[in-house]
Formats: C-alpha cells, sequence, structure tokens
C-alpha cells in the first residue's frame, strides 16, 4: 500500500500530468532546445536533478516558511540549484552548456518547477515530493525526447547526432527538411503531438 | 544611434522574442484567447522589461561585478523582478487606480514570464551598455505585445471555425503560432549586428 502511493506518485507525472502534452507547462526550453536528442535529454535530465532537489527542501521546509512570502522563498530555492547545475553544466559539459545557451539559468521560471512546488510539495511530505519531483521530471524529459527525436530525424536527418552513437539514418542524397529544426517547425511538431495525445488519451480513456 | 535603432528593429520583427527565440510562451498561449486581455498583458509586460532591464543591468555593473558576486546573478535577479513586480503593483494601486484595474491581474503573472529574466540575462550577456540594454528591453517587449496581440486576433477568428476534436484547445494553437513563426521567417536576414 504505501509502495503504491509512490509508484502512483510518480506514475502520475509521466501519464495523466504529463508536463508538457497534458498540462502544456515549461513550453519556452520544450520548443527552443529540442532541435537535437541530445539537447532535449540535458536538458531533461537538469530539470530532473533541479526539480527533485527544490521539491525535497521545499517539502522539508513547508512548516517554517509564511503562507504570505511562499512564492518568493520558492523561487531563491529553486534559483540556488539551477545556479548549482549551470556551474555543473559549465565545468563538466561545456558543449552541451553552450548549446543549451540562456535556456539553462531560464530553468528557474520553467513553470513546472514552481508549479510543482505549489502544488504538492508545499503541502505534502518529504518522500512523496521527492518522488513526486522524480516523476514530474521524467514525464518532462519523455516529452522532450519525443519532440526532439521527431526534430531531429526529419530536419536533420540523424539520429543522436553529436554523440558517440550518432547514426545517419538517409543516404547521402536525402536532403533534411530544414523547416522542421527551425522555430515554426517546434511549434507545428508541438501541436501535432499534443492532438495525437489527445487521441490516444481518449481511446484509453486515462482522463 | 545606430545601434540602438538596428536592435530596435531586429527585436521586434527579425528575432521576434516569442516566435523566433522562444521566450515568454506560457503567457503568449495563455493570455492570447481576447483582443483586450492581451492588450493588457502586452503593456504590463513592455512596462516592467524596461524596467527590470534597467534596474538588474545597474545592480550587476555596480553591486555584483564590484564585489565579484557574478556567480550569484541569476538569484539577484529573479530576485529583483520579483520584488519589482510587487513594487510597480503596490505603487499603481495607490496611486492610479485605472491602471491597477488595467493591468493589476496581469503583473503577478510576469514573475514567472521567461521573457523578463531572458532580457535581463542576455543584456548582460550581450555586453550591452545601459542605454542599449533599455533599446533591448523595450525592442524585445514591444514584439512579444504585438505577437500576443496578433495571435489574439486570429485565435478570436479561430473561435468560429470548425476545429476537429482532437486540435481543439492548445493544439491549435500552437499549429497556429507555427504559420505565423513561418510568415515572420520572412524577416529572416534583413538585419543582423
Amino acid at each position: 500500500m504505501i509502495d503504491n502511493v509512490y509508484l502512483s506518485d510518480i506514475s502520475r507525472g509521466i501519464l495523466k500530468e504529463n508536463p508538457i502534452f497534458r498540462l502544456v507547462l515549461g513550453m519556452c526550453p520544450t520548443l527552443a532546445i529540442t532541435v537535437l536528442v541530445k539537447n532535449g535529454l540535458g536538458m531533461g535530465l537538469a530539470v530532473i536533478a533541479v526539480l527533485t532537489c527544490s521539491n525535497v527542501v521545499v517539502s522539508s521546509l513547508r512548516r517554517y516558511i509564511p503562507e504570505q512570502v511562499r512564492i518568493p522563498c520558492y523561487i531563491v530555492i529553486i534559483a540556488t540549484f539551477v545556479t548549482i547545475i549551470e556551474m555543473v553544466l559549465q565545468a563538466f559539459v561545456p558543449a552541451l552548456y553552450d548549446a543549451l545557451g540562456v535556456f539553462v539559468p531560464l530553468i528557474v521560471v520553467n513553470c513546472i518547477i514552481l508549479g510543482r512546488a505549489e502544488a504538492f510539495a508545499g503541502k505534502q511530505p518529504v518522500l512523496r515530493s521527492l518522488f513526486d519531483g522524480i516523476g514530474s521530471g521524467l514525464g518532462f524529459t519523455l516529452g522532450l525526447l519525443v519532440l526532439s527525436l521527431v526534430r531531429e530525424v526529419f530536419g536533420n536527418g540523424t539520429l543522436l547526432a553529436e554523440t558517440k552513437m550518432a547514426v545517419q539514418l538517409f543516404g547521402a542524397n536525402f536532403e533534411p527538411m530544414r523547416i522542421f529544426a527551425q522555430p515554426a517547425g517546434a511549434f507545428i511538431v508541438l501541436g501535432l503531438l499534443l492532438a495525437l495525445t489527445n487521441i490516444v488519451f481518449k481511446r484509453l480513456q486515462i482522463d | 544611434m545606430e545601434k540602438l535603432i538596428s536592435i530596435l528593429f531586429i527585436y521586434i520583427l527579425v528575432d521576434n522574442f516569442v516566435l523566433q527565440r522562444f521566450f515568454g510562451i506560457c503567457p503568449f498561449l495563455g493570455v492570447s484567447r481576447k483582443m483586450e486581455t492581451a492588450m493588457g498583458m502586452g503593456m504590463a509586460v513592455v512596462f516592467v522589461i524596461t524596467l527590470s532591464t534597467l534596474v538588474t543591468w545597474l545592480v550587476h555593473y555596480y553591486i555584483l561585478v564590484p564585489l565579484g558576486l557574478e556567480f550569484l546573478q541569476l538569484v539577484t535577479f529573479i530576485l529583483v523582478i520579483a520584488g519589482l513586480v510587487q513594487l510597480v503593483e503596490t505603487f499603481l494601486r495607490k496611486t492610479s487606480p485605472t491602471l491597477y484595474q488595467g493591468l493589476g491581474i496581469y503583473l503577478p503573472l510576469i514573475t514567472t514570464n521567461c521573457a523578463v529574466l531572458a532580457v535581463a540575462l542576455l543584456a548582460v550577456r550581450q555586453d550591452f551598455s545601459l542605454l542599449e540594454s533599455v533599446v533591448f528591453g523595450i525592442a524585445a517587449s514591444l514584439g512579444f505585445w504585438m505577437a500576443l496581440v496578433i495571435m489574439s486576433g486570429i485565435r478570436e477568428r479561430l473561435d468560429l471555425a470548425k476545429v476537429p476534436a482532437s486540435l481543439q484547445g492548445t493544439a491549435i494553437t500552437l499549429i497556429t503560432a507555427g504559420i505565423l513563426s513561418l510568415a515572420f521567417m520572412g524577416f529572416r536576414g534583413m538585419l543582423s549586428f
């Protein structure tokens, strides 16, 4: 029974309340950095780390943070973890840090993180908040991976480019559909993916 | 002067903050349903971004750099922005009730508008001078406002159209934004630094 609560905390973030496909939160990095799977995965992992840490700290401090100033308190906690992640990325994976650019510090204002702090971690015990953070982070990463997979395959003709496992999917005569890598492509692909998830969820009646 | 004008044009049309750079997508999708709210939100954003860029630039170059505290940039900027939004809200409520009624409800939402923090961070990262930063802020927020108003105009028409069930809501809005972004790609290459 106890395990079930934690499991449902994780699965809720991935499926029923998927940040990208169901809640449509955190759209700025979602649309901007999903040109390559590598960038999507990097951003997803950074968000999982920040979200899990901030959820745990917010939840453990929930009795001490006054109601009126809770939002500024949450933001300071989140900003601290984002600064840490920013330094870690800069030190260990500088290429990824450059590719993500200003969207690394912008994790601070990613609505998912503040949203989970406000809706969940500020009211629930530490352990549940931990699992909720992992679940929502995984859901966000999943969304990024799907979107970046579509955009990279069509817009670049590759799979996992800029990594050791890079695969050229089509022959040398393939002309990539550059529009998928452009901003316009990001909007349209995400719109179509949202429509697709709407259909799938309706069929499976998960709502 | 030349640089100021090109900053203005680049960030309103060529490198539009919403449609080309993906900053402030959440309010762009959230409050673009009605022309009236789009105008209100747009005005509030122009006001806050211009002011916050000015303050964060001063904080960065006169407080953080002399003290060698650049690593606190993010925490300071977000606190300055949150505090500033609160201050503007209180100030407007006391001094100009009419303006407050127009902008008031949008102000709290602006703290988490990533365009505000993005302008502050990019102004410092691109080594803009104070005047350039303020013009950059004005241009970026005007671009945001313009995209928001265009989008709300389209969405008011879209309400009357027959949209397939699975595309209703955010999906069709995103596809519309994609086509809008495609149109703005026409400005690509017109101007650059």
